[in-house]
């Protein structure tokens, strides 16, 4: 095994141990359970799951990625100390909290469904494409973490950084997409709505997400125009690649911010 | 062993090194002295590549550090703070470490052992007592035993048997001809320990040099007063 892996698994031990990952799952399992037992069928379960998914993954990644990295900083020294590449080093700490993250997302989904059964064989395809779009949603809020923390020196200044972003993706971007609706409403909106959905991972996975559901209503501006513009596949395969651009742009800048930095 | 030439950093305004030339020799304890603020953690980290020089070369043998991680293989780091993640236990902490070295045959457990450590160190480290990490922290500078020992304030917050422990171990080290690089601020300690002072102010080597030739050279009959009398020197000149 490679010094990625090795830092990946013992940091895995920290992580499983530290029993957050547990709770997180735990929270999914429940909130999965809860609407399976008193919902209105696996679907609608589906459906609340997306925006619980939208708005809660954001906000648990990137602060629990922020704050790992802090807590972890003289740890990450004793490990530059040994003979490890940066970048080897890096990849293990974002593979340790990204994998667990994802897995326990993922478990705490999949279990309530294993367990009441699917209405009909299609919610097995939209069940899988939400633990895509939560696993892309981790990956990205992660590495996103991962570049504040290694960029921003003082603890609770990254803290803020994340929450700030996190209520830029989630809530502020929102009442821009209003704003610029009311405010241009006799111009062409599409395109510059288009380019600014591209600029929010959380919006992409949102309709991503609801793209699966025929829930127009729920779509939003940005989602409405977006069906407009792209067929089904083109549209998923663009979601998918500006999302995936999302996870690796970050990460890559981290990396490189990473190897020149003075511990 | 170690030869710095030239090292210079700068952290935002603040010139920590400027222009550090030092030569370690081999098998020798070397002590770097200096008041708070002097750059000696910053020369370790440089040493280590845990900070990045804004001019000059470190060589190990003779080849520059930045070329590749390797070198560290053949140094044990006992930092000034001994932090592990929370939830790993002394011996997941130690498995890892022997993990990452690979093929680091020979390990050496003497510290865990005069130390007493094996009860420690099935318990996660977060439990342990500040000394107990000391002697933890300690324990892993020894462990893969590496040529060149870089040591942060080794004895801070261990109690007396502890310390005695710890200096017998670097005296015994150093007669297998094994090389340490120390810093503390206890003057009577390094005096016990140290072959070479190093000492660092305002970011430059002031002496280095055998701790005789220190004495001598200031008239003085400990370290302590020789390095008084080099910091008066320094303000005034």
């Amino acid at each position: 095994m490679n010094a990625t892996g090795k830092v990946v698994r013992y940091e895995l031990r920290d992580v499983i141990r530290s029993r957050w990952v547990i709770a997180y799952a735990l929270f999914f399992l429940l909130v999965t359970d809860t609407l399976l037992r008193f919902g209105d069928g696996g679907t609608k379960a589906l459906l609340s799951l997306v925006n619980v998914v939208l708005f809660l993954i954001p906000l648990v990644t990137i602060v629990f990625g922020t704050m790992y990295l802090y807590d972890a900083r003289e740890f990450i020294e004793l490990l530059l100390a040994q003979p490890v590449r940066r970048r080897q080093l890096f990849a293990g700490l974002y593979l340790g909290l990204a994998l667990p993250l994802s897995l326990g997302f993922v478990a705490g989904i999949a279990v309530p469904f294993a367990v009441h059964g699917l209405d009909a064989p299609s919610e097995l395809g939209t069940l899988a494409a939400l633990a895509l779009g939560g696993v892309l949603l981790t990956a990205i809020f992660v590495a996103i973490a991962f570049l504040i923390a290694v960029r921003v020196e003082d603890k609770v200044k990254g803290l803020g950084a994340a929450i700030a972003l996190w209520l830029l993706f989630t809530v502020l971007y929102d009442g821009v997409v209003l704003l610029a609706v009311l405010l241009f409403a006799d111009y062409p909106l599409e395109r510059p709505m288009v380019a600014l959905m591209l600029t929010n991972p959380v919006d992409l996975a949102r309709v991503l997400l609801l793209m699966r559901f025929d829930v127009s209503a729920l779509m939003g501006y940005t989602g409405a125009v977006f069906q407009k513009l792209f067929d089904t596949t083109s549209g998923v395969a663009l979601a998918l690649g500006v999302l995936a651009a999302w996870c690796v742009v970050p990460l890559a800048v981290g990396c490189r911010w990473f190897r020149r930095k003075d511990f | 062993m170690i030869t710095l030439q030239d090292v210079a950093k700068r952290f935002g305004r603040v010139e920590v090194l400027r222009g550090v030339d030092l030569a370690l020799r081999p098998g020798r304890v070397t002590a770097i002295v200096g008041p708070n603020g002097a750059g000696k953690t910053t020369m370790i980290k440089i040493i280590l590549g845990l900070a990045r020089a804004d001019r000059g070369r470190v060589l190990f043998d003779g080849r520059p550090v930045t070329d590749d991680p390797a070198y560290r293989a053949r140094i044990g780091y006992m930092p000034q703070i001994a932090r592990f993640p929370e939830h790993l236990t002394g011996v997941d902490l130690l498995a890892m470490l022997e993990d990452l070295r690979g093929g680091a045959a020979a390990v050496d457990r003497g510290l865990v052992e005069r130390f007493r450590l094996e009860d420690q160190l099935a318990k996660p480290l977060r439990v342990l007592s500040g000394g107990t990490r000391q002697k933890v922290n300690a324990a892993m500078a020894f462990l893969f035993r590496p040529d060149l020992l870089v040591l942060d304030e080794p004895t801070a917050g261990l109690d007396p048997v502890a310390s005695s422990v710890l200096k017998d171990e670097i005296l015994g080290a150093r007669a297998g001809g094994r090389t340490f690089l120390i810093t503390s601020h206890i003057m009577s300690e390094l005096e016990e320990l140290a072959d070479d002072v190093a000492f660092l102010l305002d970011g430059q080597v002031r002496f280095a040099g055998p701790l005789d030739d220190l004495k001598r050279d200031t008239r003085q009959v400990n370290l302590e007063r020789a390095i008084a009398r080099l910091m008066t020197r320094g303000v005034a000149a």
